[in-house]
């Protein structure tokens, strides 16, 4: 009669409801990864092939000066316009949040380039950055005639277009997040430095700013994201060019596996690409980590 | 900025015209700092504001207005040919029948992937919160993952794949890949949507002998009507705007209006009618453009719990 | 007969045990009430009785029968929840009717039992009215018909009256005891507040860290708390505590007064010189020299809190506190001395350490 009543119930109908989520974790994102892991050390051309060749694919893909510029300027896109999206995205939810009139126009003005396709963000960007139709030309028609802005035309300053662009597309929606994580902020805070007689900016940098990790750190993780991810504007705006001045590595993977049927070198670029996301997981991971094991402690 | 709100009090007193004693409501004065903040606040809403009414001005002009090069200029002679041609006329390479056959693409992309997609997303939620079984939270965890994984280490094997069941370049083809990488996204925010109910919700459902498709039909998907509308318009405007996965995955047939766009935009052949391009690309942003100004907050809300990962 | 049991029960968190082999039975139509803090797993008690969540050992039985392993809607219980748990989108009638449409009742047996739920709860004009229109009292009054329509003869109650304000917690207190008055159902009930626990229950049960403490009526666990937890929880203002050490048939106090015990009952003689916890409520103390019968105390006035309906006088005996609840119009100044007397009988001894009682 004293039999001990454990009971383990795998509830089947919600495996059944899940059966998307079982087939996409493990069929696309565990055995796809593996599967572009794997090629990109074989000599996969157009289809994929299964003769090992170790890292030659890598050292093929690192003497590439295609790939050479890509990784360079992904580094250049990235930093600037993560940067410039944080300060500026920042400094629009500081801005609009002192209680503005029409907070709601501007909220929309500065977020509407984030609803529109990065295709029609490119193309905007393309011609009014176009030497004989756009900023430049117009500027001229004022009255100075020596002004010069067309950076998309000089493989030199190609990348710095793209990065307006993408400040442009994207430094709404920092603001968002950040104006969230402000409003997020006890009001009793700034109480106590007004009472306190804290200076307003002293306030917002040295308490506020610190208090909004997690606003900030969305924001940088999804500009990431982005970053890596950029492809519809580079083939919009510039199509790599001029030349390959503006290549990416998300173009170079998917020329190499499209128009340039080199599967295995594309693969191990998509590698590489995986790369740092990874490592930002885990240090994101490994802090969680100890600030879990702080808090317990504590 | 509201530095001066907070300046000594002694301030206000030194004003000629205050009388001797402070009484009554504080006077509002226009300080340097707001004028500041409203000068920035207006020059940023500028640069956002130009290159779209750059678009609007030059797709209203004629070739030769354009070739004046006044790009602020309004149109001396509005015409609204531009715009037909973009929808009707406008060739990629051959084909001449403008954005129209992509704007029909993109419907028959977008419908069917939103619905399939939040259906998926809205089940895996319910069940990772109230039904979690053994290797659920591993399965979640991956999803995750996914939600930060470059989309070019998946996009070759899912050609293989999609190649081999014969779904490669079909519209269901593009359809199962949207719905795939939506996926990680909606099912973090439905998990956190129905993370937020009270757990009796769930209990009270059980103990009245509701089980797993009861409670979800009849308790939860009443409730979600919130998380839903912010998943619409999260993926309205998501698959609307894609491109990659529409070049890559729909096929020639069903490439949707992006593709197409930027095909008509690019097309090296031929004069560039800036006019039509720019028409065009106002008519391909229109459909996001209309669900952002009719949601207006909800798309913010949709921004926010979209970003907050896990 | 709807006898509620638990035997040998086990639950665990992970690697967390947090009840046990726990063993305890509500009788057919006794109104046991779970008493005690947050985390001390009252709920978690509870939720295993009604199958909502997975333990790890023991039975559970109801009415006789082994539901260890049935189904919640199997174990014919009924449950409340302390965030009401009402289905938003449903009216109030469709809450209430919604267990009843699961288990594919008659229309017409549903609106029977809806209506007499309703006419017992007085709810029957909000009936078309969804949770949102509601005030918290009416949400649980909705909460608890949706329990009663089904009939049973076990209802569980998870803190019901915590998210209510003072005065909504007092009424539908007393419509709760009414209710089981009425029914004669057998009734387990969860809360942290003692006063809940000691106006409801047949017998209470206080726990603390997943355990049993004592489970007794209300009256002995108020008058003869087996240690010094449930001593100290139960009762507002709470118990004062001496310590002191055993002497004889009474205790020496840290500064020295001795304080005589005769009349007490002693579970088993403690030893001389034992360290030992004097245990008096503030309400047993009366501010008069000791008589026959009564032991007394010297105790220096410290605070005096006027509550209203009384006083509260805080006094030091040695370095303890000691609180004397005394009439609305009694006055004292600071630094007074009192002479203070109580009944051995009712008050009680701890063991310094084991916190057992003497």
């Amino acid at each position: 009669m004293m039999a001990h009543a454990t009971r383990r119930r795998l509830p089947i109908q919600a495996v059944a409801g899940t059966v998307p989520m079982i087939l996409v974790s493990v069929g696309v994102f565990i055995i796809g990864i593996g599967a572009s892991v794997l090629w990109s050390f074989t000599s996969s051309k157009l289809f994929p092939a299964y003769d090992f060749v170790g890292l030659q694919q890598y050292r093929r893909l690192w003497a590439d000066a295609r790939w050479l510029i890509s990784v360079n300027n992904i580094w250049i896109f990235g930093l600037l316009s993560i940067a410039c999206n944080m300060v500026f995205g920042y400094l629009l939810a500081v801005f609009m949040d002192q209680r503005i009139r029409q907070e709601d126009t501007f909220r929309s003005i500065f977020l509407y380039p984030f609803a529109m396709s990065l295709i029609v963000t490119g193309l905007v960007w393309q011609w009014a950055l176009d030497p004989n139709l756009g900023l430049q030309q117009t500027v001229r028609n004022w009255g100075w005639t020596d002004f010069s802005f067309a950076p998309l035309v000089d493989a030199k300053t190609a990348i710095y277009g793209l990065v307006v662009a993408g400040i442009w597309q994207g430094s709404g929606v920092t603001m968002a997040i950040l104006l969230a994580g402000l409003r997020g902020v006890d009001a009793e805070i700034w109480k106590a430095a007004r009472v306190d007689g804290i200076p307003t900016w002293r306030t917002h940098l040295f308490i506020v700013a610190p208090m909004m990790r997690g606003a900030f750190a969305t924001a940088f993780v999804l500009q990431c994201v982005a970053v890596v991810r950029v492809y519809d504007l580079v083939i919009a705006m510039t199509g790599g060019g001029p030349g390959i001045a503006t290549t990416m590595p998300a173009v170079y993977v998917i020329q190499m596996i499209t128009v340039r049927q080199n599967v295995g070198q594309g693969m191990a670029g998509a590698t590489m690409m995986l790369l740092p996301i990874l490592l930002v997981l885990a240090l994101g991971g490994i802090l969680a980590w100890r600030r879990k094991r702080k808090g317990v402690a504590a | 900025m509201s530095a001066a709100d907070v300046a000594a009090p002694g301030a206000t007193a030194a004003g000629p015209d205050v009388l001797a004693e402070p009484r009554g409501p504080k006077p509002r004065r226009i300080s340097v700092g707001r004028i500041g903040l409203y000068a920035f606040l207006v020059m940023s809403a500028i640069f956002f504001l130009v290159p779209l009414y750059i678009m609007i001005v030059t797709s209203l002009k004629g070739m030769p207005e354009i070739r004046l090069g006044h790009l602020f200029n309004l149109p001396a002679e509005p015409t609204l040919q531009p715009w037909v041609d973009a929808a009707f006329r406008a060739c990629t390479g051959r084909d001449c029948f403008g954005l129209s056959p992509g704007f029909i693409n993109s419907v028959k992309i977008t419908v069917p992937s939103v619905i399939i997609s939040i259906v998926c997303a809205s089940l895996n939620g319910y069940a990772l919160t109230f039904w979690p079984y053994k290797g659920a939270s591993f399965l979640f965890g991956v999803l995750v993952f996914g939600a930060f994984v470059p989309y070019q280490v998946v996009i070759y094997p899912l050609i293989i794949g999609l190649s081999t069941v014969g779904l490669f370049a079909t519209l269901p083809g593009i359809i199962i890949v949207h719905t795939i990488f939506g996926m990680p996204i909606l099912t973090l925010l439905f998990r956190n949507f129905y993370a937020s109910l009270p757990v009796e919700l769930f209990k009270a459902g059980r103990i009245d002998g509701a089980g797993f498709w009861r409670i979800f039909f009849h308790i939860m998907l009443p409730m979600s009507v919130p998380i839903t509308v912010v998943a619409v318009i999260l993926q309205v405007t998501g698959i609307w705007n894609d491109f990659l996965f529409g070049i890559v995955f729909a096929g020639r047939n069903n490439w949707p209006m992006t593709v197409q766009l930027n095909n008509i935009v690019n097309t090296t052949t031929g004069v560039r009618e800036y006019n039509v391009n720019m028409a065009a690309t106002i008519l391909t942003a229109a459909v996001p453009l209309i669900v952002y100004f009719v949601s207006g907050r909800w798309f913010v809300r949709g921004i926010a719990a979209g970003a907050v990962k896990g | 007969m709807a006898e509620v049991s638990v035997r040998d029960l086990e639950v665990s968190f992970g690697h967390l045990k947090v009840l046990k082999s726990l063993n305890v039975t509500a009788n057919d139509g006794e109104f046991l009430v779970l008493l005690g803090p947050s985390g001390c797993g009252k709920s978690t008690l509870l939720n295993a009785i009604a199958g909502l969540l997975d333990i790890s050992g023991g039975q559970v039985w109801i009415g006789g029968r082994n539901v260890t392993w049935e189904e919640p809607k199997d174990r014919g219980i009924g449950m409340v929840f302390q965030s009401y748990a009402l289905y938003p989108r449903m009216t109030a009638e469709g809450n209430l009717a919604f267990g009843l449409r699961m288990a594919g009742v008659a229309r017409d047996e549903i609106a029977r039992r809806v209506a007499k739920a309703a006419a017992l709860l007085q709810i029957e004009p909000l009936l078309k009215r969804r949770p949102a229109e509601l005030s918290g009292g009416q949400r649980q009054r909705v909460a608890i018909g949706r329990a009663l329509v089904r009939d049973v003869g076990v209802f569980l109650f998870d803190e019901p009256l915590s998210n209510l304000d003072a005065k909504l917690r007092g009424e539908l207190r007393v419509e709760i005891k009414k209710l089981h008055t009425e029914l004669g159902s057998t009734m387990v009930y969860v809360t942290h507040d003692q006063i809940e626990a000691l106006t409801l229950a047949d017998r209470i049960a206080v726990m603390n860290g997943g355990v049993i403490q004592q489970l007794a009526t209300p009256k002995e666990i108020y008058r003869r708390p087996v240690n010094r937890f449930v001593a100290g929880f139960v009762g507002s203002p709470s118990m004062n505590f001496v310590s002191g050490t055993v002497s004889g048939d009474g205790i020496v106090l840290a500064d020295g007064q001795r304080v005589g015990l005769a009349g007490y009952e002693f579970a088993a003689l403690p030893g001389e010189g034992r360290r030992a916890v004097l245990g008096i409520r503030p309400e047993q103390i009366d501010i008069r020299p000791a008589a026959d019968g009564t032991a007394g105390m010297k105790l220096a006035v410290s605070v005096v809190e006027p509550m209203g309906a009384d006083t509260l006088v805080w006094t030091n005996a040695g370095s303890d506190a000691v609180s004397v609840r005394v009439g609305p119009d009694a006055s004292f100044a600071p630094g007074q001395v009192l002479d203070v007397s109580f009944q051995p009988a009712v008050a009680s001894l701890f063991d310094a350490e084991s916190g057992a009682r003497l």
